[in-house]
Formats: structure tokens, sequence, C-alpha cells
């Protein structure tokens, strides 16, 4: 019988049968961490194994993202408790100026297609978007990982997910996505790997696939791929726990509203909604394209003054891109707050806190209770944000 | 005592409109502004700290009890804090009719016992099950009693790996002795 794409993947690095619903034991190609949940890893490891070393120092990594550059003692005492570890036994490290781990291990060709990479990071399974199996642990896991370079793990079932029709123009992949945040909700896919197939997929460039793959977590899934001109496909006759169609042509923006990622709206419901604040970047929207988005709306405008526009970009790679693009002196020019790479943003500590009473809306990928401090989020896509933060309510860019 | 046997007072995880609490996430369970701990012993003071009608639960749970809570419990982030909060409380299990991917697997990783239960809903409609009940369960066998009212509960019992890892105590003394 036929696979799916992550019994392909997870029978490559098996030796068990990795049928679905089996429980298999699988080598790991990349086992990672990062600041937080890092310096448990290291404590974990260095009270069950000692002073010996990881299984192999080469594919084995640090990512430093979420407070970045540490912006407490407590943070800077963790980072450097993982670095002083790295040093003894050679482990890379990507450190504070780096960037999201995930994104950094995309740009570095740490994350391929058909491989298999877990960390410290839920959102690990954004990995699907190069055909790579990522899946976020815990401290116990990546230290036993970090030792062992092995997993268990449950192969989980699959749902292939069919989307009709083309988007829009004035539809982004953050739109999309959050739509089928929606439709799914944290049971269509609960605990499954999703494959994403049609028209509306086939057009995504990898930031829009990165979009997608992102919040595959917020919908409860495992992991989801995207087939249509990606690297990984299942065969022909796999088969599958479910199927789910929908239709996207003519999908207007849509507005994850506080206090679910799961609760959207289209934009027109919440229009007006008065901000105090606007954020773009995060794991879900922080690449180049995401901000040139943005740059394209902002271009020429200015932020309504009382309102505070945060900008985090994803990588370094990114930063540099937007300065050789221009996209930074458009973006420093409207007024936009402008921090170094990083998770900043979708963290409380860092940029990512909002008060009592704040009203913000992010291009990030959570907006639980107190995820980034006492405020209300809202959720949209990169040209909704900057739209909002000129409007100073919600408003997209036909609005203005 | 026989290992694979739970007892313990049940807190069922209830809103204010006395609806089982779904899609509890890892902020509401251990907040992100606790992450720098690495100290288990100091973790238990922030369980559930950020749940509306729950952030007393430190002073309120006993040692041994059994919270029950709806679908999808430990969505959201990788952190194994969410796990270890409660067990530095001594709580005894976690049942839900579903848990996050990650925040099951670091259970089991830990040998913290979490378990499905089924036909909870109703249950708790019919008042089959309210905080303050005695059960007893056995992770092993999945066979499971509401002591205090009488009754069954529908409990999946642990997979092999997941009790194998139990037995062991935690991954790591699992690991030392596999082959």
């Amino acid at each position: 019988m036929g696979r799916t794409i992550i019994e392909k993947i997870i029978q490559a690095h098996s030796r068990d049968d990795a049928a679905a619903g089996r429980i298999v034991w699988m080598d790991l190609d990349v086992r990672s961490a990062r600041d937080f949940g890092g310096p448990n890893v290291v404590k974990n490891f260095e009270r069950e194994y000692g002073g010996s070393p990881p299984a192999d120092a080469a594919k084995t990594v640090f990512t430093f993202d979420l407070c970045a550059p540490a912006c407490s003692l407590k943070y800077a005492d963790n980072q450097q408790a993982c670095r002083d570890f790295a040093r003894k036994h050679g482990i890379q490290v990507f450190d504070v100026d780096r960037g999201v781990g995930t994104h950094v291990m995309i740009e570095e060709g740490l994350a391929r297609p058909n491989g298999t990479v877990v960390g410290t990071d839920s959102h690990m399974n954004i990995l699907g978007a190069v055909g790579c199996f990522g899946q976020g642990m815990g401290d116990v896991d990546v230290a036993f990982a970090f030792k062992t370079g092995r997993t268990w793990f449950e192969v989980p079932e699959s749902v292939k997910v069919v989307l009709k029709g083309r988007l829009s123009p004035a539809a982004e992949a953050k739109d999309l996505t959050l739509f089928l945040c929606r439709e799914l909700g944290t049971k269509r896919i609960a605990l499954h790997s999703a494959e994403f197939y049609g028209e509306a997929v086939r057009d995504l460039a990898l930031s829009g696939r990165i979009t997608l793959c992102s919040m595959i977590t917020e919908m409860a899934g495992i992991i989801g791929f995207i087939p249509e001109n990606g690297p990984v496909v299942a065969d022909a006759d796999a088969s599958y726990a479910g199927l789910v169609e929908f239709d996207v042509s003519g999908l207007p923006p849509q507005v994850a509203v506080p206090p679910s990622p799961n609760a959207v709206r289209p934009l027109a419901d919440v229009r007006g909604t008065r901000i105090d604040s606007g954020f773009i970047g995060s794991c879900t929207n922080g690449r180049t394209e995401d901000f040139a988005r943005a740059a394209e709306i902002l271009k020429g405008r200015k932020v309504k003054k009382g309102v505070m526009l945060k900008i985090v970009p994803a990588t370094r790679r990114v930063y540099e891109e937007m300065l050789k693009r221009g996209v930074l002196e458009t973006l420093f020019r409207s007024g936009a707050i402008i921090v170094n790479p990083g998770c900043g943003g979708c963290a409380e500590g860092h940029v990512g806190l909002t008060g009592k009473g704040e009203v913000q809306i992010s291009t990030g990928n959570r907006n639980f209770p107190g995820k980034q401090g006492q405020g209300q989020t809202y959720l949209a896509g990169p040209a909704v944000v900057a739209a909002s933060c000129v409007a100073g309510e919600i408003a997209g860019p036909e609005d203005l | 005592m026989d290992e694979n046997i739970r007892q313990g007072r049940a807190v069922v995880l209830l809103d204010k409109q006395g609806e089982i609490i779904e899609d509890i996430d890892t902020d509401q369970i251990f907040h992100n502004a606790h992450l720098h701990i690495t100290d288990i012993a100091q973790m238990g003071s922030y369980a559930l700290g950020n749940l509306e009608g729950w952030k007393d639960f430190p002073k309120t749970g006993r040692e041994g009890d059994i919270l029950i809570a709806g679908r999808n419990f430990g969505a959201g982030s990788s952190r194994q804090q969410a796990v270890d909060c409660f067990a530095a409380l001594k709580v005894g299990a976690i049942l839900a009719p579903s848990f996050s991917a990650i925040y099951f697997r670091n259970a089991v990783n830990s040998g913290f016992p979490v378990l499905k239960i089924h036909g909870l809903e109703t249950m708790i409609a019919g008042a089959g099950i309210v905080t303050g009940d005695v059960i007893r369960f056995d992770v092993r066998s999945g066979r499971a009693e509401n002591v205090t009212r009488g009754g069954a509960l529908k409990i999946e019992p642990m997979s092999p790996v997941q009790y194998d890892i139990f037995l062991a105590g935690d991954l790591f003394k699992y690991g030392k002795n596999m082959k």
C-alpha cells in the first residue's frame, strides 16, 4: 500500500514499519534547543549523562531567538549556560544575532526535504513548508535526543485538504491560513498530518508556505505539507483518514479576534475597531515578502500618531534583504519601530508586551489570553496590520 | 500498593457557566513570564496561574488530586514546565478527552500519568463526576470507577511505550535499559 508524506519521511528514518498508527523509533537528522527550554535540556542532560558528549555534536544545535539579546539577568544566565555547554561539546550556536531558529535552519540547509528535525519550539513543524519533518518537543525529549539521536513517535494518520480556486490579490497567505484556522478549528486535523493540495497553495512562494505551515499547531495538527510544486510527495495510492475541500476563490481578508486564533472573522466584521499598537513579524509572517507587502502600503504614509508599529524580521538574512531592497527605509520613514531579528512579539518579556486595555493587531500566530501581556490581540496578515496602523483602527489597504 | 492504580480527589476544570474548559493552552497552565525557571520545585506555585477561575489551584489543590479537563488540553507551546508544575504539586494524574501532541509526549516522557477519558461531557452534565469525588483507575487496564458515587469511568489504558516509560520512571531511565 502507498504511503503518505509523513509515513515516507519517518520510514526513511526508521527500521520499524512506519505505517500510520504505529509507534516507531526514528533517527533525527537535527536536534535543537533554544533559549526557552534549552537551559532545561542542558540541566537534564548533565544530570542524566554527566560530562559525556551528545551522540553527534555536528547534528546538535542551539538557536537563541526568544529573548534576544537577553532582556533580563535570568535569560542572560540561561543563554550563557547553553553557550558553555555548547563550547564544551563543540555544538554550534546560532546566537542572539541570528533570529528565529526554524527559519535559520531552513536558510542554513539544516532542515532539508525528507529530513527530520526536533527542537524546543512548538512551531518546529513549520519545517513542513520545505518538506521536512519538524516537531516541537519538551526538554526531556530533546535532552534524550541530544544523547541518543533518536526519539519514539506515533506515526499520525493524514488528512487531505484540497483548496480549490485561486486567492484574489486582496488575500494573502495569512488570510488563507486564518480561514483554515476557523474551518478546521482544533478538531478536524487534530493529531493528524495535513497535506494541502490545489491551485491556491500551488501558487504560494516559500514565505506563504511558511505562513500556512506555521499555524498547523493552532489547528492542533502534527504538521502540514504542501506537495504541490513541493519537493516531497505522497504515493498515489496512499491512504487518508479524511478529505476536506474548500473553495477559496474570492476569500476576503481575515482577522482572528481575541482570545483564540480559531475565532476568525472576515475583515468587514471588525473593521473600525480602535487599535493602540501593531506588530509585523514572527515565524508566521517574518519573511522579506511580508515586510515588502507592508512597505507597499506604508510608502508615503505615516503610522497614526499614538499608534506603535513594531517590526521584527525573522532572521538576520531577512533584515539584510530588507536593507538592500529599501524596505527598511520605507518602514522607518513611516514611523515604525524596527527591532533586531527573533521571536520578539510572541513571548512576553521582549517587544511583545501589551498593557491592560491595550488593543494590538499582530501578524503572529497566537492571541491566547495573556500570551503577549494583558492586552487584546487580533491576528491578521501584514497588509491589514500595516493599513490598520495608518488608520488607527482595524482596516484594509482599500480603506486608506 | 499496586503501581498501576491511582486514586485521588477529582478536580474538574469547569468555567463560570459550569462547562468543562477545552483548549487550555500552556500559557494558561504555566505562563511564559516564568519560563526562566529551571528548578522543578519552584514551578508548582505557577500551575494554572493564568486560567480564569483556577489561579488559586496551587493553594487549593491537594497531593494526589486527579485533574479532569476538556479536550485539547495543553495546546500551544512545547514547554515542559506545563507538565512539571503539576508534578511539583504532586498531582496524581490528568484526564482529558484529548491532549495536544507535544503536551502528551512531555507528560509521557516525564512518567507523569496522562490518560484519555471518554464520555466526559455526558458524565459532567449528569453530575456523574463532581469536584471532590474520589476516583480510582488502573493505568494498565483502563478500569476506572467513581468511588464516591459508584459507576464506571471510560479511560483509555496507556499505550505500551507510555506504560514502559511510566514503569521505568521517565524516558531517561527507560532509555538506559534499552538495547
